[in-house]
């Protein structure tokens, strides 16, 4: 199996640091990782950081997290990043950003701000867009981390026992994330899988979501960016020598 | 003869900076079960911590067969041991202690 952590917080700025959670990664098990990219980066740091990742011996995957304050800004974000990333996840921060993410097909991950149940808006109409649409649903397993040491897990847990069932139900992939910046915040892919038996998920659906959802997102969106593309299911497979 | 209790040994790496104690490992192991699961789950869960190399920081954690989802959780979710910043990870898990050492 391979596994994929499509949400490490390596730093830009800090290469050594990057160098940490990336290698600790590998030792972990996982073969693919995703780092966000922030918005007006040169191409010459994601050089570097894919560099890093590759000494790692890590599939490196570009993605980019788009956190709009209203719909409108959502659609300028996607039209400008969504052909330079492999990975594109929005931080639902209101109701109708959620909304018109949750339909939006340019979209691969619904991500919430925090565990606050205020702020989190992926309901029974936000699963019903996202299954229509493809996305899935990203919950980063070192913010729950940190938040079981904090404070009361109670809310915590129903709120994403509730989610998970309602993407469950219908049918919306589940992407577990570490969303670690600190090596000790990670887990190996099975030790995550074993904390999602806090949220009532069986061990194969938590796996899954390691594995098989987050590395379905990166082949299709790296099939979709290929210059080999035509359309969906129609692909370029020779190139005939003009004559 | 079977056996009344069905048990699980976990094999166990500490990732922490710092020296860790094995009464250390041991009461962060019970802190997050006890959290987790509070009392009743704690006292069908049959933890024990077997054996532990302060050198290697790796140890044997004994519980229930019945248990080990529940317990597998409660290791993850530990990120302080001693009150330093600490991971848990689970190396594997056997029957018993022999097969363990073989696997490992």
């Amino acid at each position: 199996m391979k596994f994929v952590d499509l949400h490490l917080c390596a730093s830009w700025k800090d290469s050594e640091q990057a160098r940490r959670l990336m290698s600790k990664s590998a030792e972990l098990g996982y073969k693919q990782v995703g780092v966000p990219v922030p918005q007006g980066f040169a191409d010459e740091a994601v050089k570097q950081m894919r560099q890093i990742s590759e000494e790692a011996e890590l599939d490196f995957v570009t993605r980019v997290d788009l956190a709009p304050r209203s719909p409108g800004e959502l659609l300028a974000g996607l039209r400008k990043f969504r052909r330079s990333f492999e990975v594109v996840s929005v931080l639902c921060s209101s109701k109708a950003v959620a909304r018109q993410a949750g339909k939006d097909r340019r979209v691969d991950l619904l991500c919430s701000v925090s565990f606050d149940p205020k702020r989190r808006f992926f309901d029974r109409a936000e699963a019903e867009l996202a299954s229509v649409s493809g996305a899935a649903l990203e919950i980063d397993l070192a913010q729950v981390l940190t938040n079981l040491e904090e404070r009361s897990s109670v809310g915590l847990f129903t709120r994403l026992r509730r989610e998970l069932a309602t993407a469950k139900s219908f049918g919306v992939p589940v992407v577990f994330s570490s969303g670690a910046i600190n090596p000790l915040l990670l887990r190996k892919p099975q030790d995550y899988a074993a904390l999602a038996y806090l949220f009532d998920v069986d061990a194969g659906f938590a796996l899954d979501a390691l594995s098989k959802n987050p590395a379905g997102i990166v082949e299709r969106n790296r099939q979709l960016q290929s210059p080999d593309y035509v359309a969906p299911g129609v692909r370029l497979v020779r190139r005939m020598r003009k004559l | 003869m079977t056996r009344l209790v069905r048990r699980r040994y976990l094999a166990l790496k500490i990732d922490c900076e710092e020296p860790v104690e094995p009464k250390a490992v041991s009461d962060a192991v019970w802190n997050a079960f006890l959290r987790l699961f509070g009392e009743v789950g704690a006292s069908q869960a049959g933890l024990y911590l077997v054996g532990f190399d302060k050198e290697k920081k790796s140890g044997v954690l004994r519980c229930g067969h019945g248990a080990l989802p529940m317990v597998r959780a409660a290791i993850a979710s530990i990120t302080r041991i001693d009150d330093k910043p600490a991971a848990v990870h689970v190396l594997r898990v056997s029957g018993t202690i022999k097969a363990l050492n073989r696997k490992l």
